[in-house]
């Protein structure tokens, strides 16, 4: 693989471009491998990039039924925070929130982190005190958050109504180092240094049967043949219980859809990420200058990628609520992922009963925070049995009531 | 937009006017019920890419629960019955049949 910098730019201006080589490789499977991911999202990739670089494992395919990148990792507000409030998620958030400080030297790959910071409007005595309460648990935690006044709010984001027609804002819990990055180059980043150390990422490839011998996986049957491997990672976000009916067991997920939309380009007005809970909705503004909008999941099992007119409806109009120099735009594209829902809100990261069979889903609204964190946790995981970032994730948490109750961090919005 | 009738007061509902209920026809266990039980009532869920059950209620309507019959792939609406029962009527399972022959849904098919 040829490095990106800016000595390639200068060597390829020279050239006219001539000399750039495929990101990475587009091969056919093999008959075998030592670990087959199911999924190239970034889950599946980062999950495959990690088991490569910490653990010398390379012998891997990654198999997509679309193109990579193109399921929620493509679909997201693109936000990364870690403020949680149970230790466990905190550690995994935290985790990849700290990766991709550094993602892009390491991968070689400009993934546009932008740690431009996060605030969750406190717009009820109750999110007061919550959100304190998280700032305190994130404090323990070593996770840097503040809850700062409605002035800083003011001074922060010159662009909100502090004083809106239901909701006042009345404070927020502040994540300085949080923000966004370029969703699409996250993937692509991984899916480069993946392809770079010999492994093969295998698209338009659909998963028809998880083979299995004696209690433990031998391979996948495939829209391209059977792939044999020692080890399989289910990484499919909303097509989990799909994947988990073929490998024989019950998951305790639902799938619905969840929707975004971005306005028309303009000036840069807000440098920050904003969200606000109780009104439902957040915002941030793009490189480009369009305003990235986000809000509430459907009700409803769904697996059509759209989602429901009323609860686009009802987030633009919370927005213009808090920001109503919002009110006259143009929204310019408007779509749904199907994100993978857990009774506690919170993600698997988990063997199953089917040995060497390991499953990572459950990140429902959240994943794209946490995809480097949760790659370097399932990568130990399938390399070595077990691993402290993933331990309290487990499947069999709903059965022995361990919940890792986020449901009021990530319930509600990302 | 997903549009019901509610068996109950006869109008077509569309979604807004509807609360979503989540999966239809658990089975319920209580207090000394095992761990087993327990979970699955609580949180394993068929979630199917296809035929499911769910339960509604006509929440801006007339307010009661009813089921309704839906594919998830393509938020085709089949059909919907009230709640004073443990599984769908004959002939809604027959109007499904004819749209997706081979369906499934737990022990209905």
């Amino acid at each position: 693989m040829k490095r990106y910098s800016a000595f390639a730019i200068a060597r390829e201006a020279l050239r006219f471009h001539s000399g750039w080589e495929r990101a990475w490789r587009n091969p056919e499977p093999k008959k075998k491998y030592d670990v087959i991911i199911v999924g190239a999202g970034g889950h599946g990739l980062a999950t495959a990039y990690y088991l490569g670089r910490n653990f010398g494992i390379t012998n891997v395919a990654v198999i997509e039924k679309g193109w990579l990148g193109g399921g929620n990792t493509g679909r997201n507000t693109t936000i990364i925070r870690s403020n949680y409030l149970q230790d466990p998620s905190a550690a995994i958030y935290e985790k990849a929130r700290s990766l991709y400080e550094n993602l892009s030297q390491d991968l070689n790959y400009n993934v546009m982190f932008s740690p431009r910071g996060v605030m969750m409007l406190a717009q009820t005595h109750h999110e007061i005190r919550g959100y304190q309460r998280t700032a305190h648990a994130n404090a323990l935690q070593g996770v840097t958050t503040e809850f700062i006044s409605p002035q800083k709010v003011k001074e922060l984001c010159p662009i909100i109504n502090l004083d809106g027609p239901r909701y006042p804002v009345l404070g927020a819990l502040w994540q300085p180092r949080g923000g966004t990055a370029r969703h699409d180059a996250v993937a692509w980043g991984y899916a480069r240094a993946c392809s770079d150390m010999g492994m093969d990422i295998i698209q338009q490839c659909e998963v028809k049967a998880v083979r299995q011998n004696d209690g433990k996986v031998v391979g996948v049957d495939t829209t391209k043949g059977a792939i044999d491997g020692d080890k399989l990672g289910l990484v499919v976000a909303g097509h989990s219980g799909v994947l988990a009916d073929m490998a024989g067991f019950r998951l305790p997920v639902e799938s619905v859809a969840l929707q975004a939309l971005v306005s028309e380009p303009i000036k840069p007005c807000m440098d920050v990420v904003v969200m606000a809970n109780t009104v439902h909705g957040y915002m941030s503004q793009s490189d480009k200058g369009e305003m990235v909008i986000g809000g509430g999941a459907d009700g409803y099992n769904n697996y059509t990628q759209r989602g429901s007119f009323h609860h686009v409806e009802e987030t633009v109009r919370a927005l213009v609520e808090t920001f109503p120099m919002i009110s006259r735009l143009k929204m310019l594209r408007w779509w749904g992922g199907i994100v993978d829902m857990t009774g506690d809100r919170s993600p698997i990261l988990s063997k199953t009963p089917l040995e060497n069979c390991f499953i990572n889903c459950g990140w429902g609204t959240g994943g794209f925070k946490a995809i480097p964190g949760s790659g370097w946790g399932m990568a130990e995981l399938m390399a070595k049995g077990q691993s402290s970032l993933t331990e309290e994730f487990t499947m069999s948490r709903f059965k022995d009531g361990k919940f890792i109750d986020e449901s009021v961090a990530a319930g509600v919005a990302h | 937009m997903l549009i019901f009738e509610c068996p109950y007061c006869g109008v077509h509902a569309e979604e807004s006017e509807l609360s979503p209920g989540g999966e239809a026809h658990l089975k319920r266990f209580g207090p000394g019920s095992d761990d087993a039980d327990f979970e699955s009532y609580l949180f394993i869920r068929e979630n199917p890419k296809g035929v499911h059950f769910e339960r509604w209620r006509h929440s801006n309507g007339c307010g009661k629960w009813f089921h309704a019959a839906r594919c998830t792939m393509t938020l085709e609406v089949f059909g919907t019955y009230v709640a004073q029962t443990f599984e769908p009527p004959q002939d809604l399972k027959e109007k499904i049949t004819a749209k997706r022959p081979g369906w499934s849904w737990r022990d209905f098919s």
